[in-house]
């Protein structure tokens, strides 16, 4: 069987912009044939996985007061599944990136992305997450996100009004809708992000000092 | 204009302690100032909490290579934290501070960024993936008898691990942004904290200094975001002043009700965090109801719900729409009303009340040395309102009171914030309709340059004083532009504020406190 065009129940699928890349994913993943048990068993799945999006509340700048504002009830995101917000990145489906990254945050934010679980699915939220913003060329901004991480969707804006957000998110639904759960791997991961070593960790204290305090 | 008095590094302490003896127990600013061959240095704004007279006093010395200045942080509070400022930004040693790290960048960090010399090639400082190290001890700097500067061989543990320790953040919903907490307990109660600021820190200031002063406008929007049109006001009332530039009444009449508008937004949001941080999700929702309000109106005039980019040199962006004023009074009259529901809804409740009173003291002595003004200040009985101080715009000519409680708990700094609202809303009725014909915006030429000189304008932020310090030396850049970040104080006096408490306390505290940390690191 192959896969179809992802339909979402919020937005009728013409009315997307930039159907292309989805539909060149579906072109890539319809080459190769897929059981029929097998794809209606993912046809559910991601039916299921696309409408509850669980976000990590991951905020570090203005955007994350608009992301407050899409949490409240005039744009309500729960209309859609999204409005559980963990706090643990464990329990996250995806971590969406709201304000700048900076020099010394920017360990911070790989290390929660390593920590969720797969499969993860990060969103990048305003012009500073994209690309720096109106930041770029300081001495300790990130240009963009995609620099450290493999990003899903970009919003931008600055900030991005509560609208762009749910049409990002909306957007996430789709691609969500165009994986292979079963039988294939299900997220390619793009090489040259996975680092080569895993992180040191060194925030505990050294053996000399542990329990030699005054 | 500024006029800085300049004095000698040997005399430079003792003129402080006679300073702070005189009564300038405000240590409103200190700028740390790279001069090139003139040397490296610091400006030091000190005001008298009750006359409200202020003194600038400079100091610098020549030596770039191991510049190191008399520290002053046993005088003024707030002076630990802005002396680690310069010390990272600048490289200055302050001979006597305690506890000398860095605040903002990371430890291992090569070169000190706001130096005329500082080199930015990403060669130097490359995106470091490794997590950064806790420091474990202070450093403390001394002058040992044969006049050479030498890092003091014992050493100051910071935190003492037989204790328990607990590190809150740099991501923690409960921290409003990212800041990092490392505490360390004894049983339920904190004894130490130790704040990490950073991990937002943009170099705004660096770059204002290649930026033209039109274009530095757009940064001060982005530093405090929910101050964004009292903080570009500032600004723009700064450089107005330096170019002598004077601004219609139609104009100071939209600042002021915008300012005031963007109060209520952020005063709003404040409640609604701080109910969502212990639980009321409901007060959440109902805080945000009001909010979106007021976001329809900055939006329909400025284009802009969060983020407005309104004022500008000379006026603002564009005029205000024909139904704006209908539409303000219709805001504030339902906005009176509903306010009854926040007391109903959470702040009378009894888990809130047992939660808040009597949490989280700041004493009025305190809150004056930490320089923590806006809503905490005022909790503690301070009058530090910048619009009651040294009025600007409209604000000498409404009639307003200032909201002093003298509790300095966690309650009274919600209260605070609350009983503005309906200050905010009479400031807004007295001048919704009578704004004055006349143009939006005074024509500048296109290149603005300002003399030369150091200039400095400040206004009241929704969380407290905010400065502007601009030091020009006639181009259309800025020599070195300096924003009072209004929540740095605020952090400051945070471990004077928990020390003691329980733990759960802290995120009642860290919420009353309403610091916007994109305002603290810059």
């Amino acid at each position: 069987m192959e896969m179809k065009k992802p339909v979402i129940k919020s937005i009728p699928y013409e009315e997307f912009k930039d159907n292309e890349t989805l539909e060149a994913l579906i072109a890539e993943i319809n080459k190769e044939r897929t059981n029929v048990v097998l794809g209606r068993l993912d046809d559910l799945i991601n039916w299921g996985r696309s409408n509850s999006l669980w976000s990590l509340t991951f905020a570090t700048s203005c955007c994350g007061i608009e992301f407050m504002s899409v949490g409240a009830s005039r744009y309500d995101f729960a209309r859609f599944g999204f409005e559980v917000t963990r706090n643990s990145p464990r329990q996250a489906d995806l971590i969406m990136c709201a304000g700048t990254i900076t020099h010394k945050m920017a360990p911070v934010l790989k290390r929660l992305y390593d920590q969720m679980a797969e499969p993860k699915y990060v969103v990048a939220v305003g012009g500073c997450a994209i690309s720096g913003g109106p930041f770029k060329g300081s001495y300790h901004v990130l240009n963009g996100i995609d620099k450290i991480i493999p990003v899903d969707v970009y919003i931008p804006g600055c900030p991005p009004r509560p609208e762009a957000i749910l049409y990002g998110m909306m957007q996430l639904q789709r691609k969500v809708k165009v994986e292979k759960f079963f039988g294939g791997k299900n997220k390619h991961q793009q090489k040259g992000y996975m680092p080569d070593e895993p992180i040191i960790v060194t925030n505990c204290p050294t053996e000399q000092t542990n329990g030699k305090d005054e | 204009m500024m006029e800085v008095t300049f004095v000698e590094i040997e005399e430079f302490r003792s003129t402080m302690i006679h300073l702070h003896r005189k009564g300038m127990d405000f240590l409103r600013e200190m700028i740390g100032m790279d001069w090139n061959e003139e040397g490296l240095g610091a400006i030091y704004i000190l005001e008298n909490s009750d006359t409200h007279e202020c003194t600038e006093i400079a100091v610098r010395t020549t030596d770039r290579e191991n510049p190191e200045l008399p520290s002053v942080s046993d005088l003024w509070m707030v002076a630990e934290f802005y002396e680690r400022e310069v010390f990272d930004f600048y490289g200055i040693r302050f001979t006597g501070h305690h506890d000398l790290r860095r605040l903002f960048l990371r430890k291992d960090w090569v070169g000190h960024p706001l130096r005329k010399d500082y080199d930015t090639s990403e060669e130097i400082n490359p995106i470091r993936m490794e997590s950064e190290p806790v420091e474990e001890f202070s450093r403390e700097y001394d002058i040992k008898d044969d006049k050479e500067l030498a890092e003091k061989v014992e050493k100051l543990k910071i935190l003492h691990y037989d204790q328990y320790t607990v590190n809150i953040g740099p991501q923690h919903p409960a921290t409003h942004g990212v800041l990092h907490f490392h505490l360390s307990l004894e049983g339920e109660e904190v004894r130490k904290v130790d704040i990490h600021c950073g991990y937002i820190h943009r170099g705004i200031e660096k770059l204002c200094e290649s930026r033209t002063y039109p274009q530095t406008l757009a940064f001060t929007d982005r530093l405090d975001y929910l101050s964004a049109h009292q903080n570009r006001h500032a600004l723009c009332m700064c450089i107005e002043n330096a170019m002598g530039l004077e601004v219609t009444e139609r104009v100071q009449y939209i600042r002021t009700i915008m300012d005031e508008l963007q109060r209520i937004d952020s005063h709003l949001l404040m409640y609604s965090c701080m109910a969502m941080d212990m639980g009321a999700i409901t007060g959440f929702i109902y805080g945000f109801r009001e909010r979106e309000k007021i976001l329809d109106i900055m939006e329909e005039v400025t284009g802009g719900r969060l983020i407005q980019n309104y004022n500008v040199i000379g006026g603002v962006q564009a005029d205000i729409t024909p139904g704006f004023a209908q539409k303000v009074k219709e805001y504030c009259n339902d906005q009176k009303k509903r306010i009854r529901e926040y007391y109903d809804v959470f702040v009378n409740n009894v888990i809130f009340t047992n939660r808040a009173k009597g949490v989280g003291v700041l004493t009025r002595n305190d809150a004056i040395s930490f320089g923590a003004t806006g809503g905490t200040g005022r909790a503690s009985g301070w009058a530090c309102d910048v619009r009651k101080r040294h009025p600007y715009a409209m604000y000498g000519k409404v009639d307003f009171k200032e909201i002093i409680h003298t509790g300095g708990d966690s309650y009274d700094r919600l209260l605070v914030r609350l009983e503005e609202i309906m200050q905010s809303i009479h400031i807004i009725e007295q001048l919704i309709d009578n704004i004055p014909e006349g143009d939006f915006r005074t024509k500048t030429k296109p290149i603005i340059k300002l003399p030369e000189g150091r200039f400095t304008a400040s206004v009241e932020g929704s969380r407290g004083e905010f400065g502007v310090f601009i030091e020009s030396r006639g181009d259309k850049t800025p020599y070195r532009m300096k924003f009072r970040p209004t929540g740095l104080p605020l952090i400051a006096a945070a471990h004077k504020i928990m020390k003691g408490c329980k733990i759960a306390d802290l995120i009642t505290i860290g919420a009353s406190l309403d610091y916007v940390i994109p305002d603290i690191d810059r």
